[in-house]
């Protein structure tokens, strides 16, 4: 029965992410990237591991994705010339593909022969003990809290530095300030004159 | 081929089927008459009847407007993207029933009891925006679009403060299981000593499911009808169940978390007696007259003041009571015990 899960949703994430390049769209492009996402969170829950596979949910599907959509909805990019440089760009392409696979290799091999010290054998040690949320926890925040928390600082500064990048001050621009609005009052919102007939008001 | 039909695995999964059908076909009629309550409680705070017409107290209201929405027409417009135009109804209509898997009614009445229950809810309530923006996008029209775009930066916004609350409740109860949360709540329920993190979560709620006085995505005076200005007939129904189910989810959320599920407020005989299913119903039902009764109280906020909100003033509070009630948590020696 999970291989047939494991099947279905791994043909439909390969495929999906095939899609994702050759789709027309950009649009449909990102709807292909989400149904990727999606199934990846099938096989993470196929895997047990169903905090990774919650999280790809939150933060990928939930977030950034949301953010690739509005990007591409609402900026008029012109997208047949970002679509002209397939074979100059191809050899990076598969650059990063094969140091992926690589990767993937490196970590099945140490998994699969027990190479001590490689982190997927001591997660794979620790899974079968303790629901993984608390494995995960228990990992991070001790091991390896400060490269943790060292990610953490560099998301925190590329968040200010794409702030600080497109804030810039506007002029004429009218703002409510709200703590400022419920603190007036009559006496200095307020001023009565009598204004003799003939006169007018001159000190306004 | 037969001994594949008849053995466990295929018992469980009918049974499974069975739970689902029990708890999706109660959801939808609920759904039905929660759009009659919110007439009727809006009419009774505006001194009006409300429905009265159809069958007694105008209860068969809700099947009139059924079936007069499946007898129009169905229709696309010309330039629009005929598929995701079709799917986006479906994605709003089906995530809101999903998330209804984990949910506890009463005390191992849960037809998923995952260790990542309150996750899942969060993931799916976040996944919701994808009706939304799908319908803004593929309906090619300026209020449509208009519409989506506010309404999928709205539900990003407060997802962080709810994200914030669920934090809170979550470093007191220790697990992220739904049922654990609400046993954790045996000798006092959370509202009272995270009465704020109610509050802050309440307001969210609103927003996250475009409710009054957060409906800006489909404020109709100047939107038209905002994501689904361009739906009609059942793929209009679909979001307007969807709305509603996600309504009753979030007042669900606000029970586990908060108000103690299914646990009766006292721990006396003769309330214990009472089943917790009526307990949670009662609750919810509760939460969800809430809802109606600020949609009938408060007029619609400005987009500038919805944001403002929701990051000036939900995110840094709600990150100081995150930070407040673990700091109170550690000194007193109050962590959950099962790490």
């Amino acid at each position: 029965m999970l291989s047939v899960f494991f099947y279905l949703f791994s043909t439909i994430a390969v495929l999906s992410a095939i899609m994702v390049i050759i789709a027309k769209n950009p649009v449909h492009s990102v709807f292909f990237l989400i149904l990727t996402f999606f199934n990846a969170t099938g096989l993470f829950i196929l895997m047990g591991a169903e905090f990774l596979a919650m999280l790809l949910l939150v933060v990928y599907v939930g977030a950034v994705a949301v953010l690739f959509l509005f990007v591409i909805m609402m900026l008029n990019i012109d997208f047949n010339s970002l679509r002209t440089g397939m074979i100059k760009n191809a050899p990076l392409g598969l650059l990063i593909g094969a140091i992926l696979l690589g990767e993937i290799i490196f970590s099945y091999v140490g998994m699969r022969y027990g190479v001590a010290g490689t982190p997927g054998n001591e997660l794979f040690v620790v899974l079968s003990k303790v629901e993984n949320t608390r494995a995960i926890g228990n990992v991070i925040y001790t091991d390896y809290i400060y490269l943790f928390q060292c990610a953490g600082l560099i998301l925190l500064v590329a968040m200010v530095g794409a702030i600080v990048l497109t804030h810039r001050k506007r002029e004429n621009v009218k703002k409510q300030d709200a703590v400022k609005q419920t603190l007036r009052n009559k006496s200095d919102s307020i001023d009565i004159n009598e204004v003799e007939i003939g006169k007018g008001v001159n000190n306004v | 081929m037969l001994d594949i039909f008849l053995n466990d695995n295929f018992i469980s999964f009918i049974l499974i089927l069975l739970k689902i059908i029990a708890l999706v076909v109660p959801l939808l009629v609920i759904v039905a008459f929660l759009t009659y309550a919110e007439r009727k409680v809006i009419a009774s705070v505006q001194l009006r009847k409300g429905p009265n017409v159809v069958g007694p107290f105008g209860l068969l209201q809700p099947l009139a407007d059924g079936l007069k929405l499946f007898s129009k027409e169905t229709i696309f417009p010309t330039v629009s993207n005929k598929i995701v135009f079709l799917l986006a109804p479906m994605i709003a209509f089906s995530l809101s029933i999903a998330a209804w898997a984990v949910i506890p009614l009463a005390d191992g009445w849960v037809i998923s009891n995952i260790n990542v229950g309150i996750l899942y809810l969060f993931a799916i309530s976040s996944l919701s925006v994808y009706g939304i923006i799908m319908a803004g996008w593929a309906s090619n029209s300026k209020y449509a679009f208009m519409g989506a775009l506010r309404s999928a930066a709205q539900m990003v916004s407060y997802e962080v403060s709810i994200g914030l609350v669920i934090v809170t409740v979550l470093v007191c109860v220790g697990s992220l299981n739904l049922s654990d949360i609400v046993y954790a709540q045996k000798s006092v329920w959370y509202v009272f000593p995270l009465f704020p993190m109610f509050v802050v979560f309440f307001i969210s709620a609103l927003a996250e499911t475009n409710r009054a006085p957060f409906d800006l995505p489909e404020d109709e005076s100047s939107l038209v009808g905002g994501y689904f200005t361009e739906y009609s007939s059942m793929l209009f129904a679909m979001f307007f169940l969807g709305e509603y189910a996600a309504m009753i989810m979030m007042s669900g959320m606000a029970t586990i978390l908060f108000l103690g599920g299914w646990l009766p407020p006292f721990n006396i005989t003769i309330l214990n007696d009472i089943p917790g299913f009526i307990w949670f119903a009662g609750k919810t039902s509760l939460m969800l007259f809430t809802f109606l009764w600020v949609r009938a109280t408060f007029p619609r906020f400005r987009y500038d003041q919805l944001m403002r909100i929701g990051w000036k003033v939900f995110l840094p509070f709600s990150l100081l009571w995150v930070v407040l009630t673990s700091g109170f948590l550690i000194i007193f020696d109050l962590l959950p015990a099962s790490i």
